[in-house]
């Protein structure tokens, strides 16, 4: 059972968020196509998987944890928490406390669920306005989440919004983020491309505080982790939004690609000292890469997904349900 | 690059190394840690299982080379393995008898394409003094145009394109006609990114290429891509073929087994790195390198290249002149920093040589320590910089105003050049110099480790 937005966010006065009915009927104008192409691709995505799942609990015996490995390594997991997760197991396996392929399989899920389920892992929206500043390696999928995200919460939920374009420094990163703004229907601020990131920063959260809105977005160019300039760029930004507000910025997200193997984790720690990272946006779910780091990362750093992406159009942002992912680890 | 990799393979093999013989469990305990290793580095797994079995039966296989003790041949076997599996010596693109030379980028989203489009024009300008013209074919993600034409511009490419409303098939149809016709060189197709699963832009993909037919498909990965890296390299290769490979965000410290796995899985080879956000930051890819590279050997030959590249040998002639003379100067000295800042920044020239270890390699070198060194420099008189020891008290205070530095700042900068002069005096009268002693009282210089 898949996680509702109303689960993700925290709204004023126990203020309940439409329910997902209502939003997809309301998303129905875009969503014919996108529907289309998820059962395309689910079915691929099945066909690529099948070799994994097949035999896998029925005996178990040493090939079985050796495969089981090998299944865990191939979505990404990583040696480390492979080896944790399938040594719990085989132990309870020894022990008997489970048997049985579908309770092995189960259990085996519920393990790795565990180690997904771990801090805050919603997103609280009652300051006004709150402030969610997003980071993250080039090409992870910032921009297209900002607007994603803006999208949800101007549409669904009817929140006043403000995007703020951060990333002045790629060609045209102000553009792509402006043509979301249009398509979401929320307030856009920007400035020149290669104007200073705090300086837009700094005037997206002043229009919001003026205009009375309840969220303000703020884009961020896209930075390896080990471009030490660039990483003080950014907290930089952070810090003039918190001048400005406190306790802002309220949420920090950090954009994972799903595709992105054992650097991931080293992506989420450098990213951390440099803002205060609250949790992950896991993109581009919708391929064949499992996103096994972000257990690497909520295990190692105590970091929590609260959103996927799963397409390219406006409404295939999702909340994050660790079990769901769980069972996609190992069923492909 | 592969810096990680590298010192975990050097941890396994430091026991072999060290020892004459050579037992089945020491070959055992090598290889336990080489897999992990490589599954740390993204390597897949199938490919790690087919790399430690081959490694291992070569070791045990007692094939003794000349005066190579077992460990060292261990080493040599991962080494000659590793380079064979990356894919032997450097390739380049090749060029059409008949131009325009076309080429059609390709790959997920987010994996650097736009801008592996707008290198590569560049260095195909650089290289090769091509006339070069990327075009515009990706019309889904918002502003991916503008983009194009923003770096296409800069790379000095003249940049084709026809908006967003028309089907991206015609325009690479219309983008070949038009270099046909202006006589182009090369032309470059810029597409959108999509998702190895996706039947519909995966057709399209396919129709671009039975459209315009080029002379080759480049897929475009990621570094830092895991596992899946074989899964896409796969479906790209089945549905729509391609001939070599980009692989991009080299730059960061991704230990890139997607570059290993790819290369093995597909046997497609591996053409250009991409190594950082400038458009000049763009080179072919040298497997055989990356190998000794992988092993903790240095990656001599590209920092042979660069240095070639930008040392000016009439004033390195005349530089050995004025050491013999003993009348090196802080002019010099300034000379020697601008010479070496010439081959790139300092903290990527430090992974290229052999012998650098972990530690140095880690640390974070201040580009802007360099700019300071200068803004004193220039704050002397010609008459100072010949002659530091005219330097003094009212001198300093003068110095480190005008550039904006302090009193000890101009100091330490006299002290370090007083060192160095000491040392070259030593080596241009053949003497080796006291290494030890010099680094104890100076530490390293321009503040290395902080």
């Amino acid at each position: 059972m898949a996680r509702d937005w109303s689960d993700l966010f925290i709204l004023d006065g126990g203020q309940a968020a439409p329910q997902p009915e209502a939003a997809e009927a309301e998303g129905g104008r875009v969503g014919g196509r996108f529907r289309r192409l998820r059962e395309n691709l689910r079915k691929t995505r099945q066909a690529l998987a099948a070799e994994v799942q097949a035999t896998l609990f029925e005996d178990p015996n040493e090939e079985t944890w050796e495969r089981l490995e090998e299944a865990l390594i191939y979505a990404d997991v990583g040696a480390r928490t492979t080896a944790q997760v399938v040594s719990a197991l085989e132990q309870e396996a020894t022990a008997g406390t489970v048997s049985g392929g579908p309770e092995l399989t189960e259990r085996l899920v519920e393990l790795l669920a565990e180690k997904a389920r771990t801090g805050e892992d919603r997103i609280d929206l009652r300051a006004k306005p709150t402030v969610v500043l997003i980071a993250g390696v080039n090409g992870t999928g910032k921009t297209t989440t900002a607007g994603k995200l803006a999208w949800h919460l101007r549409q669904q939920l009817g929140l006043s919004v403000v995007l703020g374009a951060a990333d002045t420094f790629r060609a045209a990163g102000i553009e792509q983020l402006e043509v979301w703004a249009q398509r979401a229907g929320v307030a856009f601020v920007s400035r020149a491309a290669g104007s200073d990131p705090g300086a837009v920063a700094y005037d997206a959260v002043d229009a919001g505080r003026r205009g009375g809105a309840d969220v303000v977005l703020i884009d961020t160019a896209g930075r390896l982790h080990t471009q030490h300039e660039l990483m003080a760029e950014l907290a930089k930004v952070s810090r003039v939004v918190a001048k400005q507000i406190p306790q802002a910025p309220h949420e920090t997200l950090l954009t994972v690609d799903a595709t992105t193997g054992q650097n991931g984790l080293r992506q989420a720690r450098l990213f951390s000292e440099a803002v205060p990272v609250s949790g992950l946006v896991l993109t581009k779910l919708d391929g064949t890469a499992k996103g096994g780091i972000a257990l690497a990362i909520a295990q190692e750093l105590g970091l929590p997904v609260k959103l996927i992406g799963v397409g390219e159009g406006l409404e295939d942002l999702r909340p994050f349900e660790p079990t769901e992912f769980a069972r996609a680890l190992v069923a492909g | 690059m592969f810096d990680s990799l590298a010192d975990k393979l050097q941890g396994a093999l430091q026991d072999v190394r060290g020892r004459g013989t050579l037992t089945e469990s020491d070959v055992a305990a090598a290889m336990r840690e080489i897999r992990l290793a490589l599954l740390e580095a993204d390597v897949n797994f199938k490919v790690v299982k087919e790399f430690t079995a081959a490694v291992r039966e070569r070791a045990l296989g007692a094939d003794v080379i000349g005066r190579l003790n077992p460990g060292q041949q261990v080493v040599k076997i991962v080494s000659d393995e590793l380079t064979e599996l990356m894919g032997g010596a450097a390739r380049d693109l090749s060029f059409s008898p008949r131009p325009p030379t076309i080429v059609v980028m390709a790959g997920l989203q987010g994996s650097g394409k736009t801008t592996a489009t707008a290198k590569l024009a560049r260095y195909l300008r650089e290289q090769h003094s091509s006339s070069v013209a990327v075009a515009a074919c990706d019309v889904q993600r918002p502003a991916a145009v503008d983009q194009l034409i923003k770096v296409g511009r800069q790379a000095g490419a003249e940049v084709y394109e026809q908006g967003t409303d028309r089907d991206p098939v015609e325009i690479a149809k219309w983008a070949r006609d038009r270099a046909i016709a202006e006589g182009k060189d090369v032309l470059i197709i810029d597409t959108s990114g999509r998702l190895h699963i996706d039947r519909e832009l995966m057709d399209e993909l396919k129709r671009i290429k039975q459209t315009v037919k080029p002379h080759a498909v480049l897929l475009v990965v990621d570094a830092m891509t895991g596992q899946d890296a074989v899964s896409v390299a796969e479906q790209f290769g089945e549905v729509t073929g391609f001939d070599g490979v980009v692989m991009t965000k080299l730059d960061g410290d991704a230990r890139g087994g997607a570059a290993l796995s790819v290369k093995a899985i597909t046997g497609k080879p591996i053409l250009f790195a991409s190594t950082g956000e400038k458009l000049d930051q763009f080179e072919r890819f040298h497997p055989d390198r990356m190998a000794q590279r992988i092993l903790g050997m240095g990656d001599v030959m590209t920092l042979i290249e660069k240095a070639q590249g930008a040392y000016d040998e009439r004033e390195a002639a005349q530089l050995e002149r004025k050491l013999r003379k003993a009348q090196f100067g802080l002019d010099d000295f300034l000379e020697q920093l601008r010479q070496v800042r010439r081959l790139g920044p300092l903290q990527s020239l430090l992974g290229l040589i052999p012998g650098v270890d972990k530690e140095l390699r880690n640390v974070r070198v201040d580009e802007r320590d360099f700019d300071r060194i200068q803004a004193i420099i220039l704050s002397m008189t010609p008459q100072e910089r010949r002659h530091p020891e005219l330097i003094n008290g009212s001198r300093r205070v003068r110095i480190a105003r005008g550039s904006g530095t302090n009193v000890q700042a101009v100091k330490a900068l006299i002290k370090q050049f007083e060192q160095m002069r000491k040392l070259m005096r030593q080596v241009s009268q053949g003497r080796m110099p006291d290494l030890g002693a010099l680094l104890g009282q100076a530490g390293a210089p321009t503040r290395l480790g902080r």
